[in-house]
């Protein structure tokens, strides 16, 4: 099965284990992914709050790029947030015409052009769960989950807004429920994990709140920890980059904060998937979490050798052309 | 004031915000239920609920004084952008992206309490606009330095876990076609200014 992959700035570095593990199962499930070309950041939350028209033209661009592509017409978004804008920019160019011709005026300054809704947009999740299917998943599990307690966690871009239970019949529904879905839990436990029945799995992670108000943001953080730790779990596994900072970086924040003492290690599904596979920790990036995930995964028997260079920042490297900036050093 | 038939009639700032929304916004369907309020994660900490501000903007065509009141709400600002509210409301009122439209006239109008999150989305995007992608450590250090030099020490241990992790970027990365995004960019204000 072959689809177009959008990464998104977050998997090319804060997040590479995402896009690592992503691309190293690949393979085993039978999917190709042909890489946008020079696909460009997809405005996250920010461009929308500035300027409508261009931030509907900087996600279309990629879309026009994805759509260049004949030999798929679907594209693949891994982080929430870009599957999201790809998504609603995708929907609303259908929806309201006008927006669709100024947008189309706008691309055809850099050479490129998009007809609103030729393109499917999908979530890596749905893929895995829908296109590879659980029992293909089953079928090559050789080192089940076996004894480790993991809460799924969804966060809200994957699963809302449905826009199919609007009025417009044309449009497509998400592909789970979005208050209570499911498919993340199926797939946790054809894994051979215990899955929590975890109450928070399509709460928000707070987005970029810590930057705007740090006491909200790590409030909603808190609560989503602490739902996780009061089940008992051994980690949270989550399908999207921002949730995976929120929850795993800003964790000792957040513990500063309210004086708790939270330690929940946050990974991604794919990692997961990887793991029963009977790939290393290493092929999965697993060490790169600010939360040390070590002590859950010696539950089911997973060795993470320390980075050799742990501690130290490295060096940028001593040809890179890439523009000068401070470094810290 | 007396209006002629000849007048055409401003719109209000009701329709304002209608016709900013993207796709269809629903607006005029809201029924003052108040399920977005309580659906919403950092409702708590908002100067109103969006069904209190949804009020506030069919009333400012009675009270033209309003229009400044929501404006410097932080509601919006503290959207989260989690769509709780949008999948909950009875009446599919987008509120969500009437929550983007009222951030985008606030801006535009240069009135807002509190330039932190309009920054920070200014910020953002500057690197995006000149480098096509995001750049994390650029942007958290500049809106540091703007906004919360004296409290960063909170956020150190986040910034150098992420560094020594290998998680930061120091330099930002370019696309290849910049100009071309540039230009489309450019094509796309110079649209939104007309409309």
């Amino acid at each position: 099965m072959k689809y177009n992959y959008y990464p998104g700035c977050s998997l090319e570095k804060s997040a590479s284990s995402y896009d690592v593990s992503t691309r190293a199962i690949a393979p085993a499930l039978g999917i190709e992914f042909m890489e946008v070309e020079d696909w460009n950041c997809c405005g996250a939350t920010e461009y929308i709050a500035l300027n409508r028209m261009a931030a509907y033209a900087l996600t279309a661009r990629n879309l026009a790029l994805a759509s260049k592509n004949k030999e798929s017409d679907q594209l693949i978004a891994p982080c929430s947030a870009c599957y999201l804008n790809l998504r609603k920019c995708n929907q609303y160019l259908y929806d309201d015409e006008p927006l669709a011709k100024n947008v189309n005026i706008a691309l055809a300054e850099g050479g490129l052009s998009y007809e609103a809704g030729s393109l499917r947009v999908r979530h890596l999740l749905d893929i895995v769960v829908n296109d590879v299917g659980y029992d293909a998943i089953q079928a090559k599990v050789t080192k089940p989950l076996t004894g480790l307690r993991i809460a799924p966690y969804y966060g809200c871009l994957i699963v809302r807004p449905d826009f199919g239970r609007g009025k417009h019949k044309s449009h497509e529904t998400t592909f789970d429920n979005p208050e209570y879905p499911t498919s993340l839990d199926k797939l946790l436990k054809v894994l051979g994990a215990e899955v929590v029945d975890f109450p928070y799995k399509a709460h928000c992670c707070g987005g970029h709140m810590t930057q705007i108000s740090d006491a909200t943001g790590f409030e909603i953080i808190r609560r989503l920890i602490k739902g996780a730790s009061d089940y008992r779990a051994d980690m949270v596994v989550t399908l999207c980059p921002m949730c995976q900072m929120n929850l795993d970086a800003f964790q000792g924040a957040v513990n500063v904060h309210f004086k708790t003492n939270y330690h929940m290690p946050v990974l991604f599904f794919t990692q997961m998937i990887g793991l029963a596979f009977g790939m290393s920790a290493q092929e999965m990036g697993i060490g790169t979490e600010l939360v040390d995930a070590r002590p859950a995964l010696a539950k089911i028997g997973v060795e993470v050798p320390p980075p050799e260079d742990e501690g130290t920042v490295k060096k940028p490297k001593k040809d890179d052309k890439s523009l000068p900036m401070p470094r810290l050093e | 004031m007396a209006e002629t038939a000849t007048q055409a009639r401003a719109p209000t700032f009701f329709q304002q915000v209608i016709d900013a929304t993207p796709g269809y916004s629903n607006l005029e369907m809201c029924i003052q239920c108040g399920t977005c309020g309580g659906s919403c994660p950092s409702g708590p900490d908002m100067d109103h609920t969006p069904r209190t501000l949804f009020a506030m903007i069919r009333a400012v065509e009675v009270e033209p004084s309003m229009k400044e009141r929501i404006l410097r709400s932080n509601t919006f600002w503290y959207c989260v952008s989690c769509y709780h509210c949008m999948e909950r409301c009875p009446q599919e009122v987008h509120i969500t992206d009437i929550m983007y439209t009222l951030k985008r006239i606030s801006v535009k109008e240069n009135i807002y309490d509190s330039s932190k999150a309009p920054d920070f989305s200014k910020t953002f995007i500057n690197w995006v606009e000149n480098y096509g992608r995001a750049f994390e450590l650029g942007l958290m250090g500049q809106h540091l330095a703007l906004h919360n030099p004296f409290g960063a020490f909170k956020l150190a241990g986040m910034g150098i876990g992420m560094v020594t992790k290998g998680r930061m970027a120091f330099t930002p990365t370019p696309i290849k076609d910049v100009k071309g995004l540039k230009a489309i960019l450019a094509k796309a204000k110079e649209i939104e200014e007309t409309l």
